[in-house]
């Protein structure tokens, strides 16, 4: 009897922790969409920040940071997906395959001050490109590839034995096996993982303070030329990205409105990443559906 | 001296194979390597910025030019340059934060052009390297001790304020207030507004350790001045709002008249450095930092135009 | 003809199965260059304070006097950076007490006692914590925290105990992900054997899953505070950064990634007080490669159990 109870008490208590711990998120991102509730508009999100004068937006910021996630991705995914190919697919239990897996692990692990300052040193100072989007780029790329190689390692393992099998029965090579086959199964997954880690980098902050500066020069957004200097495609110019303009603001902000700023800021940060949750959840399915034909 | 040429030669290449696939903004980084590597007179790397200016002298300067350096001075730069493009279309001015310390090295290695700080390039690098490079005051900014507005307190003498911050004092009833605790908010002892702080209004008396609270931000230091009773600390003049209270300093007012006049004595420069005498873009912005037409804008921002000041500070 | 075909399928062979696997193992390998990098560039960073400017690691790691700015005449610049390894160790470690029992209580609440609500709502809910941003953090924590804490418990507010509660709900979805795939892991038989043994389900996991997935639940551990040490804007921002070793949880304090965050700027690069943070950023380095030994440590343990 005296075990049935303590078991009881002990479901009542798991219970109360998981809703604490929901309530607890709730109450987070309520509490920060509520402080931003006023500057939840499209002027907010569309106009540019203003130095003393009130009414200031987040425009260029918001665009900084989702240049910023598609610049990195375009370094991050075909080295990791690589990368996790390799470990999924080719690599042979052995001293190189323990080596590349520490390295991933300790990656991963690492600060992102640490690559931060790592990126201030190589991408800014040795290249002399100096605080430029694409520097911020590269150290949010080393920040994530461990990340986007577990992903691609994992998505690609979830494809069923049976699937590989068949395709190798056929006469096709490993390779052709890889891409003709188990990439197309796995991509739901894949797809899923990648705008997941999107979401991470749009909120990456201490690792762009030395690499993407905190600083952005006035863009023309009818300029379309990356290699002009104010366009906003050209990637070679300082570029304060969105989580990084909520530390400014919080820090130096010079508007008298700067307080309601940075809960805009963060509202729409914190709905961003929602969004790349949903947005992520749906195209994983709507994928799975296409390629796998069933709803599993 | 071996590592340091390997990086050159790195950062040489790399900017090499950049520039000519990415002509368009590749420009000012060569002018960067280009210095580092011949390592030889100042005027050499400004002059290759010069030649870019020189063709289109016609329609306002042209060229690029990056400064970097104090976060302090980061807004007032970044509007400058900001109104200067906007009237020399062919220029292009990159304004970056990263630190005073961070903007020194920057153009003393050539990594920029112009070098944003605080304080006299002398107290953050090598004597060798500081004299290399040639000071442009571009204005000044005041500071002024601020507490929580519940401290019943509106003036203090030096004697006061440094027994304050070195410890002497821990209770505002000691220096004419009611009995509440002092709570120190200091910056990191690596700022720039500390080493003014401490030289003008502490007559450079060291600090007690261990007992202050430390925010690298004005921002934050005003929140937290805001937010904690008996608080103390000091910002710049600009950042000073109904928050927090400004205090007297031996019974002046921190206000731009006083300072200019010379009875206030808590102010510091605003320094841009270029490594030997700026030419081109980079002369024709700074001689707009410095112009009459500028000077709404510095006192729009908060800072005092160097013009204003009836007195002058050597270092 | 024989060779010819031969020829034919080794082009074949080239062009559909050695070229892609080639170009996967170099990016494979490709990691391990990118750490070697990384590791050469800041370890070559971090010691020229051992080696150009000749301090004593001993004094670096065991040291209390953080002066790096003081005069020849008074002696020189000191780089003790004991104060701020000790509240980098006390922050994290404050934070894992916290965050572990309520992680993993919520990891067996989404393996074990609900796996519907946990797919449903639990899982999402982690990922979304996940995705905050580490400045969001800290903002609430300075607006919320710190008034609260000086409100009710006394002190200042800015203190070890604001910024072990950042860090607690920080590392909460790590510790609770990990946690949730190691009792996933864990055969079905013995939780089934365990209940036709007559166990309660509170039991069976007290005495069955708790034990089995004790590695996991290490792992998680583990890396929830390597990202507690690594973690440096939100702690910033509500830890006081006094230098000085706290005495009680309300006691503000200071870690190693807020003095780097704060200094590194406003040194220029090269001087001894820039080089000492650069070794402070190569201890945070070292550290984290030592949790990972770590964590392989433990988990050989579990498999050879």
């Amino acid at each position: 009897m005296k075990s049935k109870t303590a078991d009881k008490l002990a479901t009542v208590v798991f219970y109360i922790i998981a809703t604490g711990f929901i309530l607890l998120l709730m109450l987070f991102v309520g509490y920060i969409i509520y402080q931003g509730r006023d500057r939840l508009n499209l002027h907010f999100i569309t106009s540019a920040p203003t130095f003393m004068k009130e009414g200031g937006g987040i425009g260029p910021q918001l665009f900084n940071s989702l240049y910023l996630v598609f610049l990195s991705m375009l370094i991050t995914v075909p080295i990791g997906l690589s990368a996790g190919i390799y470990l999924a697919e080719y690599a042979k239990p052995g001293r190189i395959t323990n080596m590349v897996r520490f390295c991933i692990e300790a990656l991963a692990s690492l600060p992102s001050i640490v690559i931060g300052l790592f990126g201030l040193l190589v991408f800014v100072t040795m290249t002399g490109w100096g605080y430029t989007l694409f520097s911020g780029a590269l150290a949010v790329a080393v920040l994530n590839l461990p990340v986007i190689t577990r992903i691609s390692e994992d998505a690609i393992r979830n494809v069923p034995q049976t699937v590989k099998e068949a395709s190798l029965a056929l006469g096709a090579t490993h390779w052709q096996t890889i891409y003709r086959v188990i990439l197309p199964t796995a991509l739901p997954g894949l797809v899923t993982g990648l705008i997941m880690t999107s979401g991470r980098v749009f909120g990456e902050a201490a690792a762009l303070l030395y690499t993407a500066g905190m600083s952005s020069p006035n863009l023309n957004f009818h300029d379309l030329n990356p290699f002009h200097a104010r366009s906003p495609l050209n990637p070679f110019r300082p570029a304060e990205t969105l989580a990084v303009y909520i530390w400014k603001v919080n820090s130096e902000g010079l508007a008298p409105d700067s307080r309601q700023i940075a809960d805009g800021a963060s509202s729409i940060l914190i709905i961003s990443v929602f969004l790349f949750n949903i947005i992520s959840r749906f195209l994983g399915r709507v994928l799975n559906v296409r390629f796998s034909g069933s709803k599993n | 001296m071996k590592k340091l040429m390997k990086s050159v030669i790195l950062s040489l290449a790399l900017t090499m194979s950049l520039s000519t696939a990415l002509v368009g903004c590749g420009s000012n980084n060569e002018t960067a390597a280009d210095s580092s590597a011949s390592g030889s007179t100042q005027v050499e790397s400004s002059a290759s910025s010069s030649t870019e200016a020189a063709p289109s002298s016609t329609a306002g300067v042209s060229g690029s030019a990056t400064a970097v350096g104090s976060s302090a001075l980061q807004p007032l730069a970044e509007k400058a340059a900001q109104i200067f493009m906007e009237t020399n279309k062919e220029a292009n001015i990159q304004v970056q934060g990263g630190g005073s310390g961070t903007g020194l090295k920057q153009v003393s290695e050539g990594g920029a052009d112009i070098g944003n700080s605080d304080v006299y390039a002398a107290e953050k690098l090598p004597e060798d390297q500081a004299k290399a490079l040639v000071d442009h005051k571009v204005c000044v900014v005041g500071f002024a001790t601020v507490v929580n507005p519940k401290v019943k307190v509106d003036n203090l003498t030096k004697q006061q304020l440094i027994d304050i911050f070195t410890g002497k004092i821990t209770n505002w009833k000691d220096a004419g207030g009611d009995d509440m605790k002092i709570v120190i908010v200091n910056r990191p002892s690596s700022s720039g507004t500390r080493a003014t702080f401490k030289k003008y209004a502490l007559d450079g008396a060291e600090e007690a350790e261990g007992m202050a609270l430390t925010e690298d931000q004005s921002g934050t230091v005003k929140k937290a001045i805001a937010d904690t009773d008996g608080a103390i600390s000091y910002l710049a003049l600009s950042y000073v709002d109904s928050t927090v209270k400004a205090l007297k300093y031996e019974g002046i007012e921190p206000k731009v008249e006083n300072i200019t006049s010379g009875s206030y004595p808590i102010w510091a420069y605003e320094h841009m450095y270029t490594k030997g005498e700026p030419t081109g873009v980079v002369k024709a912005f700074l001689d707009f930092m410095t112009s009459d037409e500028f000077k709404p804008t510095i006192t729009e921002l908060g800072y005092i135009p160097n013009s204003e000041m009836k007195v002058s500070r050597d270092n | 003809m024989l060779k010819n075909k031969n020829m034919k399928s080794r082009y074949y062979y080239f062009k559909h199965e050695y070229s892609g696997k080639f170009a996967v193992t170099f990016f494979g390998m490709f990691l391990i260059i990118l750490t070697l990098c990384l590791v050469v560039f800041i370890a070559t960073k971090g010691l020229a304070t051992f080696f150009n400017n000749h301090f004593s690691p001993i004094e670096f790691l065991f040291s209390t006097v953080w002066k790096p700015d003081r005069a020849p005449a008074n002696g020189g610049p000191a780089i003790g950076a004991l104060i701020f390894i000790t509240g980098s160790v006390l922050v994290s470690m404050l934070a894992l007490l916290m965050s572990t029992p309520f992680s993993v209580a919520v990891a067996i609440f989404m393996t074990e006692i609900s796996p519907k609500l946990g797919k449903k709502l639990l899982q999402p809910a982690i990922e979304v914590f996940v995705g905050i941003p580490s400045v969001v953090y800290g903002w609430v924590g300075l607006s919320v925290l710190v008034p609260f804490i000086r409100q009710n418990l006394g002190g200042l507010g800015f203190s070890l105990l604001a910024g072990s509660l950042v860090l607690c709900i920080m590392i909460f979805p790590t510790i609770a992900s990990v946690s949730a795939d190691a009792i996933r892991a864990i055969p079905r038989d013995y939780y089934e054997a365990s209940l036709a043994l007559g166990a309660t389900r509170w039991q069976t996991i007290r005495r069955v899953i708790i034990p089995s997935a004790t590695p996991g639940i290490l792992t998680g551990i583990v890396l929830g505070l390597a990202r507690a040490f690594g973690e440096a804007l939100a702690v910033q921002m509500v830890l006081g950064n006094t230098i000085r070793i706290p005495r009680s949880p309300l006691d503000s304090t200071i870690n190693m990634t807020s003095i780097i965050t704060m200094d590194m700027g406003n040194t220029a690069m090269g001087t001894v007080w820039n080089n000492a943070l650069w070794s402070m950023a190569l201890l945070l380095l070292i550290m984290s490669f030592l949790f990972i030994v770590l964590i392989h440590r433990i988990g050989n343990k579990g498999g050879s159990k």
